[in-house]
């Protein structure tokens, strides 16, 4: 009985449903969205997690070795604490160390008010998910430590998440519509039209990227900030990046255009735009989804490579590759370790977004 | 009467295109001067090999590509030559049958919308009206009314085939084209399939052409067959008569390949050497010359014309006279 009902809900189920029947098999692809969600989540209320306001610099303060969350008070009970900071004098060297003091506690508090900041950039607060109850958190809260400046890193990082997320996200939009568009005429026009679309892909495809970047960031009016001009040459980037979507919807219009259900619905009179949008769109639009979570991450990964590299973002910027920057030299690396942390999360999410790319392109065609 | 068909001198040729300019260097002559008519209640068979022109002609008369020359009379009126939105009134009127019965329905979209498509595009707006003609025409193909909120995912190839069908008459269509409707079938189903489409036929009169590799399945549903060698037809004859006393070399070599169901009987084949002639480039004189074991220097630059041996029966052959061809006897049943 129950196996007929399984049945039937199998007939009977839309695409979409089977669709996600087939991607929740696949438990990687599963965890990563919820990985990717997270992290979008973070980018969108970057401000509420970070502590610190990212550019607060004091020389006093640099490099601070991340400091724990002291969960449980000296009696035993859970009550979360963090010691004050405090600057002992090495008698040898006359080196101001600073080193957390057990004498000075702070109560680690959710919601607390902390520095201002715009919500979505337009509800005005200063509620933050973490502080502390007395005294300012930037001189007692160092969940990731410190760089030479006395920045907080966690709230640096927490910011740069939120650059390089985003920054990427209006190039890959303004690909996907470029791509779609032109792949689409190509493919369904033919002829000349097509010959020149494909020449002008190929053309465009053997430009070499890095020294594009350099000569376009150069090129950019000086009087920008680095932002405007990351932005400006995301732009320029995807007017070269649609290429590779214009030949996935080019070859799969071709490809539609010789499948009989598509000469079967021409034969009983349907119009052109019918079946474009009721027949071949539908039948491609998972693909696309697929082909945007993997052009995603590669927009990252970009940004980050050349912000490390001085061409993309750069400092007082905030990006993930902004901050490894900083890590660059051996000598930083020696003394301050905990800088390198910000190469986990580029590795995680760039890792998240490959498993649901995948996960996403195999449910993709249920019926394949 | 006028025949539901009429095919005239049809032609069919495709360019070749070469270089970087595209310059014309060649045609390929799919379809050479084919001409056969159909009536209402007839089924007309085209076989041949591969690459002979068959689905070449089917496609043509459904205008699904544009013929060269010669002339389409569909019920009286010449379609070979209309624009797409003249089309479309008398499209309705013929429909296809698809071969591949897994490529022919939009996996996406239900048992309903698929039936229904053609009855929404040609104006019948009406959801419940719609549903009742949707089941109706299941009702007719043999399937069960409660399958039409199904996806074709869940049906196997013979029900699949039944939805095109249902499909194909959903707007009363007078011609059906069935491009090989039982090839991609298992064999047990081509029965229930062509017995379908000949109750079908009794029923509503249609003119079907049905276009075939498969003889055995074209002697159980034809009235008549034209054989098509190289963009041409090479004889043209009332079923029995074809399949009884062939007048083609080439026919006899297709039926001497139709397995026989008697173990006493030894299969007498006559295999034809080398492949079927590029039509770009065919043969002079009788295309099937080269392959012909009765060839003369007279067939290698002689044309044959397509010449009426006895009523109904035509044949290109230049020595049909002269040569005694082999038959396959029906089997009794």
């Amino acid at each position: 009985m129950s196996e007929a009902v399984a049945e039937n809900r199998v007939a009977v189920a839309t695409q979409r449903q089977l669709i996600w029947w087939r991607f929740r098999k696949h438990k990687l692809a599963l965890i990563s969205a919820g990985i990717v969600l997270a992290f979008y989540l973070v980018a969108a209320f970057a401000d509420s997690i970070a502590y610190t306001e990212p550019f607060d610099t004091q020389a006093a303060r640099s490099y601070i070795p991340p400091q724990p969350i002291r969960w449980f008070d000296a009696n035993g009970n859970f009550h979360p604490q963090v010691f004050a900071l405090k600057g002992k004098r090495d008698p040898r060297t006359f080196k101001l160390a600073y080193a957390p003091d057990p004498n000075e506690p702070r109560d680690v508090v959710l919601f607390a008010h902390g520095y201002g900041y715009k919500l979505f950039g337009l509800f005005p607060t200063d509620r933050h998910l973490l502080g502390v109850s007395d005294g300012k958190p930037q001189d007692a809260l160092f969940l990731l430590g410190t760089d030479q400046l006395g920045r907080d890193v966690f709230s640096r990082l927490v910011l740069a998440t939120q650059t390089s997320l985003t920054i990427g996200l209006v190039g890959v939009a303004m690909s996907l519509l470029l791509g779609v568009l032109l792949g689409g005429i190509s493919g369904l026009h033919g002829g000349w039209l097509d010959l020149g679309i494909q020449r002008l892909i190929e053309i465009l495809r053997s430009i070499p990227t890095i020294p594009l970047w350099m000569g376009l960031a150069a090129a950019v009016p000086n009087t920008w900030s680095s932002q405007r001009v990351y932005f400006a040459i995301t732009i320029i980037i995807s007017l070269i990046g649609w290429t590779e979507l214009a030949r996935v919807v080019r070859g799969r219009f071709l490809a539609l255009r010789e499948e009989d259900f598509i000469t079967a619905a021409e034969l009983c009179g349907a119009s052109r735009l019918r079946i474009i949008f009721k027949h071949m769109v539908p039948s491609f639009l998972s693909h696309i989804i697929a082909a945007v979570s993997l052009a995603l991450p590669a927009m990252i990964i970009s940004e980050t490579t050349l912000s490390f590299l001085g061409l993309g973002l750069r400092p007082p910027a905030i990006s993930w590759g902004v901050l490894l920057q900083d890590a660059q030299n051996l000598q930083t690396l020696g003394l301050a370790p905990w800088l390198l942390v910000v190469a986990l999360p580029v590795i995680v999410v760039i890792l998240a977004f490959n498993f649901l790319g995948d996960g996403l392109r195999d449910a993709a065609d249920p019926y394949g | 009467m006028t025949p539901v068909l009429d095919v005239r001198s049809l032609r069919k040729h495709f360019p070749i295109r070469t270089g970087m300019l595209g310059r014309v260097s060649g045609h390929v002559k799919a379809v050479d001067d084919v001409s056969f008519t159909i009536d209402r209640g007839e089924t007309l068979s085209l076989v041949g090999e591969s690459g002979c022109g068959k689905t070449t002609t089917s496609r043509c008369i459904l205008r699904a590509i544009a013929p060269t020359a010669g002339e389409i009379l569909f019920q009286g009126n010449d379609i070979a030559q209309l624009q797409r939105k003249d089309l479309r009134p008398l499209r309705r009127q013929m429909q296809m049958i698809f071969q591949d019965p897994f490529s022919s329905l939009n996996p996406r979209m239900t048992i309903s919308e698929i039936i229904g498509e053609p009855l929404l595009v040609n104006g019948m707006t009406n959801n419940a009206e719609r549903n009742a003609r949707v089941a109706e025409l299941l009702t007719l193909v043999q399937l069960p009314t409660a399958y039409m909120n199904r996806f074709p995912h869940a049906f196997s190839g013979g029900q699949r085939q039944r939805i095109g069908i249902a499909r194909a008459l959903a707007l009363h269509p007078s011609l059906i084209v069935a491009d090989e409707p039982v090839s991609a079938l298992d064999v047990s189903v081509q029965a229930q399939i062509v017995n379908l489409l000949i109750e079908l036929q009794d029923r509503l009169g249609l003119a079907i052409l049905f276009v075939a590799h498969d003889l055995s399945v074209v002697k159980h549903v034809s009235h008549r067959v034209a054989v098509m060698y190289v963009g041409r037809i090479v004889e043209l004859a009332p079923t029995r008569t074809l399949f009884a006393t062939p007048r083609h070399p080439y026919t006899e070599a297709l039926l001497s390949a139709v397995p026989v169901p008697d173990p006493r009987r030894r299969a007498s084949r006559i295999v034809l050497e080398g492949d079927v002639a590029d039509p770009s480039n065919p043969p002079t004189g009788c295309h099937f010359h080269p392959r012909c074991r009765y060839a003369t220097d007279r067939c290698k630059v002689e044309t044959p014309p397509l010449v009426e041996v006895a009523p109904g029966h035509a044949v290109r052959c230049l020595r049909t006279d002269e040569i005694a061809l082999g038959s396959v006897t029906p089997p009794q049943n």
